[in-house]
């Protein structure tokens, strides 16, 4: 059973998260610099170059990479600091055991024990309960080497069709709409593109705090005159200085997109060439806003119809436009249906394809663009292909030297995959940065599902929340530990460069792979003697795909500060914009309309329930916070999670700034400081999902999931709120004791 | 592109557009960074009031011509560069009186006790002396806080700058400048110039009450 060893206090103790306040030997220390190492910044999607400072084996600090195109030097707070994550107290150094004895909960073994442990209970499991009780779950922290390796060891290795990523709580939204509408699952442009355009939208995201460099091409184009329209339920900071602040209600996004190709069409300002030759099914799309007026949609979204007309007014007749999308819009039952309903009016305006033009994601995590293209989503194979299509079944097998009918069939995705743990079906797990228990929605049944598993294996660098369920603890590597690529937000491949060697007994996540498959007998598939050769079959494998890295090398990605996939041939210069002259990539180069009815959210407020709580990020914390939760400077700057509510609902639930509240949904509850700021809609709360345990707003989130994407709806659910005054001796550790102890 | 490195000549300038802060704090953290002052920042950002705005504002040292910190300064302990930058005190002079920090209209210095001294922002002397820029406009995501040369402030950016301020009747001119939209329009009548906008009522709360 991967229960906890010991209570949650014993583990923080042992594991953290403590705070790494230093680099190594004090600020005061004057050491000298052995090397500067020119490479990315390990969080966002961005992936920001900076360069890493070290000394002695340690990164000891960084100084900006003017030169690196993309920030030119810029870093947000989380950049600045991140090289704390290095040296630090908690940083897993052996393997370990599971050991309700052992202080802390764990004690140490060696490799050799770790691994043939790992293998003899996958064998064991697997025999018992079949291949695919075996799961495996994996992150997009991680190199696209790395991607691939794991998208090839789970179904070769390990045998199972149960992979996948925690990108499906990122970006499988944007994914699955652009491969529908589009063709590629990849930003539309590099974000050079972003100071071309006339009007930049930002729909559902807040770029300020989560992609703080990009604030930079907002306001280059607004220096040109660009007009800025923000859609958020809450002014956040960039949304501040807009000229248009859609205030959306959550959930509601693709009504305000609907009602606005209403206006679109009902104005005539619409790119009837495009739509003519470069499009399909522009009837439908029309057919389903025909009567989603913007009276209509300001019922349902909250915001003002005629700020719905300028909205339209502003985007129809602006020669050049970018919209900007990120997780606000995606993370919702109808995440595709957004993504569908924005690119609509890219397509409805022709703008696709040309300079300053463009609807996008912005891809949240560090290799969130890279990492699902190489086969580690459950439906996938390298090349963004398809697991269940022969034909890609086929390539794929020639390209990994298997017989096509050792590759498993599709597996279940990331929700899916805890329910059938839950449920008892798969027994099995092993995963790598990956931090399910504070990232999944609905943690209280999470919890209870690792609970159930009978071995649980973890690859990580710290141990995680979910880590520490584990029965066997292999520590990983850092980014600044290993060398490879990622791919940006952009679509530009980049050279991770390692700095430093994995300290202790750690080792490189590949090569922990690499042993665990020889153990299983499969080392014959995976020959590498580095992750540049990972990186050259990747690219092998990828060729005549959908996300062409084949003329793509290591030395071309340095020499030229990335290369924009794709880049179907050597010598290609490789795709910065995709589309050009309106070619989308289906066999006829037609874009493809969406009819996109409006949905309701899968949580709904009553009378018990009557308030929208949406969450979300802060910008001195990362995901989960493995990470972040380990740095001083950041925890310092946002210590905890707070309830932001507008004044007026606060007044109507007699709330104070700083008071205590208890907000509940019908999935548990949790207390928090209220934080009361008129920049949110008054009947909506929102709370940053960073932290663990009690402080997990996810014990609140709904387990509700896309029908396409399979993205749970992390940005709606029905909750009231409290003041917390009055409850603290009714509010439950006796009830929680109790329940602790039936189970 | 901006250029990474200024030579000789060049003469960049730093430039503080506070409307363009995003409260991010990455220059508070990387000023932390810098060599001559590792773990302390020295910058400041300042929450307006989080209540109603998400507005911040960043607050580096303007570096004044007449440096008011260094003429109220009782022990002569305030010092400016050849280059005009104002430096943190002289320890061996700096008695701790505090009179800079109550003089500076920018607010800027801050007297710390650990090291009774006062000690503040320096332009990081130690990048800029070398042609880099300092740590927080290097860093900052908005560009919020800028350095480079006049010239390509100018293709790059809109907005005019200033450097002139007054304070009651005291007339300030500083060495680092802020932005405004358009000097033609003269100063904003505050009462009745205001145009209206959706900021009036974000959320059309009082839309929806009449």
């Amino acid at each position: 059973m991967a229960r906890l060893p010991v209570t949650e206090e014993e583990l923080i103790e042992l594991y953290g998260p403590h705070l790494n306040e230093a680099p190594p030997g004090g600020w005061d220390a004057d050491v000298e610099i052995d090397k500067v190492v020119k490479t990315h910044c390990c969080f966002c999607g961005q992936q920001c170059g900076i360069k890493l400072k070290v000394h002695d084996n340690a990164v000891v600090g960084f100084e900006p990479w003017y030169e690196f195109p993309f920030n030119e030097g810029k870093l947000c707070p989380k950049g600045v600091k991140r090289y704390l994550q290095g040296n630090h107290p908690d940083r897993l150094m052996h393997p370990m055991e599971r050991d309700e004895t052992a202080p802390g909960g764990f004690r140490r073994i060696s490799w050799d024990q770790a691994l043939d442990r790992v293998v003899s209970e996958i064998k064991r499991i697997q025999a018992a309960y079949g291949d695919d009780s075996f799961a495996m779950l994996s992150g997009v922290s991680i190199t696209n080497e790395k991607s691939y390796l794991v998208g090839k060891f789970a179904r070769l290795a390990l045998h199972t069709a149960n992979l996948d990523y925690n990108g499906r709580y990122c970006m499988v939204s944007a994914g699955v709409g652009n491969k529908k509408a589009l063709g590629i699952d990849r930003a539309s442009n590099s974000w050079a593109d972003i100071p071309l355009a006339d009007v930049v939208w930002v729909a559902g995201t807040n770029i300020a705090e989560t992609f703080p460099i990009t604030t930079s091409y907002i306001w280059r184009a607004r220096d040109r005159g660009a007009k800025l329209i923000a859609q958020d339920p809450r002014i956040v900071p960039l949304a501040r200085t807009a000229d248009l602040y859609l205030p959306v209600r959550p959930g509601t996004d693709s009504a305000l997109f609907g009602a606005v190709l209403h206006e679109l069409i009902r104005r005539d300002l619409l790119d009837h060439d495009f739509i003519e030759q470069h499009t399909l099914h522009f009837d439908e799309a029309a057919a389903a806003v025909a009567d989603m007026t913007p009276a209509w949609a300001s019922d349902i979204t909250g915001v003002p119809a005629a700020r719905i007309e300028e909205a339209a007014e502003i985007w129809g007749t602006a020669a050049t436009g970018m919209l900007l999308h990120a997780r606000g819009i995606e993370q919702h039952t109808k995440g595709v249906d957004n993504v569908l309903a924005a690119i609509n009016l890219g397509l409805a305006t022709g703008k696709f394809g040309k300079p300053g033009c463009g609807v996008t994601t912005i891809t949240g995590q560090g290799n969130g663009q890279g990492g699902r293209e190489h086969g580690h989503k459950c439906n996938q194979l390298p090349g963004n292909r398809d697991i269940t299509n022969p034909e890609h079944r086929k390539v794929v097998a020639e390209a990994w030297g298997c017989d096509e009918s050792e590759i498993p069939g599709a597996g279940v995705p990331a929700v899916e995959m805890i329910e059938q743990i839950h449920a008892g079906r798969i027994k099995g797990l092993l995963s790598i940065c990956f931090n399910p228990l504070v990232s999944s929605p609905d943690a209280n049944f999470t919890r209870e599902a690792l609970d159930k598993l009978e071995f649980y294996a973890v690859i990580d660098f710290f141990l995680s929340e979910t880590g520490q369920h584990a029965n066997i603890v292999l520590p990983g590597s850092l980014q600044e530990e290993d060398e490879g690529t990622t791919t940006s937000g952009e679509g530009r491949i980049i050279k991770i460069n390692a700095a430093v060697e994995p300290p202790g007994e750690a080792r490189r996540d590949w090569e922990i792979l690499l042993d665990i498959a020889q153990r299983l007998g499969k080392g014959h598939y995976f020959p590498y003697e580095n992750t540049e050769q990972i990186f050259e079959e990747l690219c092998r494998a990828s060729t005549g795909s959908s996300a062409d890295y084949t003329g793509a090398t290591w030395k071309r990605i340095e020499d030229e500060f990335g290369l924009f996939w794709p880049v179907p041939e050597v010598g290609h210069p490789g795709t910065p914009r995709l589309y050009e002259g309106g070619k989308f990539n289906f066999p006829d180069g037609r874009a493809r309309f969406h009819g996109v009815p409006f949905k309701p959210s899968a949580d709904v407020v009553d009378d018990e329930y009557p308030i929208l709580l949406t969450s979300g990020r802060v910008v001195s914390q990362y995901l989960s916070g493995t990470q972040t939760r380990r740095i001083a400077a950041l925890v310092k700057q946002y210590p905890e999670p707070l309830c932001e509510m507008h004044p007026r609902l606060a007044e109507s639930l007699g709330i104070a700034d700083g008071d205590i509240v208890v907000v509940t949904s019908r999935r548990g509850s949790m207390k928090v400081p209220a934080h009361v700021v008129n920049t949110i809609r008054p009947d909506t709360v929102f709370i940053p999902y960073h932290w663990a345990g009690k402080q997990s707003v996810n014990q609140l989130t709904i387990r509700a999931v896309d029908p396409y994407s399979q993205m749970p709806e992390f940005k709606v659910a029905a909750v009231r709120v409290e003041k917390a005054t009055g409850h603290t001796s009714i509010e439950d550790t006796r009830d929680m004791e109790l329940k602790e102890g039936a189970s | 592109m901006k250029l990474a490195h200024y030579g000789l000549g060049e003469m960049p300038v730093f430039v503080v557009d506070q409307s363009r802060c995003i409260g991010c704090e990455a220059c508070v953290q990387a000023c932390a960074e810098c060599g001559t002052h590792r773990g302390r920042s020295l910058i400041h950002l300042d929450r307006i009031d989080r209540a109603t705005t998400t507005q911040t504002a960043p607050m580096v040292c303007m570096h004044c011509v007449d440096p008011t910190c260094a003429e109220v300064c009782p022990a002569d302990a305030i010092k400016q560069t050849e280059a005009g930058v104002v430096q943190s005190s002289l320890k061996p002079r700096c008695i701790g009186c505090s009179n800079c920090v109550l003089a500076c209209p920018f607010g800027v210095p801050k007297y710390v006790a650990e090291f009774d001294q006062m000690m503040k922002c320096d332009m990081c002397q130690d990048r800029t002396s070398e042609g880099y820029a300092p740590m927080c406009a290097s860093v900052c995501p908005s560009e919020a806080l800028w350095y480079g040369t006049k010239d390509e402030f100018r293709e790059r950016r809109t907005g005019a700058l200033i450097r002139e301020y007054r304070f009651g009747s005291q007339q300030v001119r500083t060495k680092v400048y802020t932005v405004i939209d358009d000097m033609a329009e003269g100063p904003i009548d505050v009462v009745t110039g205001q145009q209206r906008s959706w900021l009036d009522d974000p959320f059309g709360l009082e839309e929806a009450e009449t």
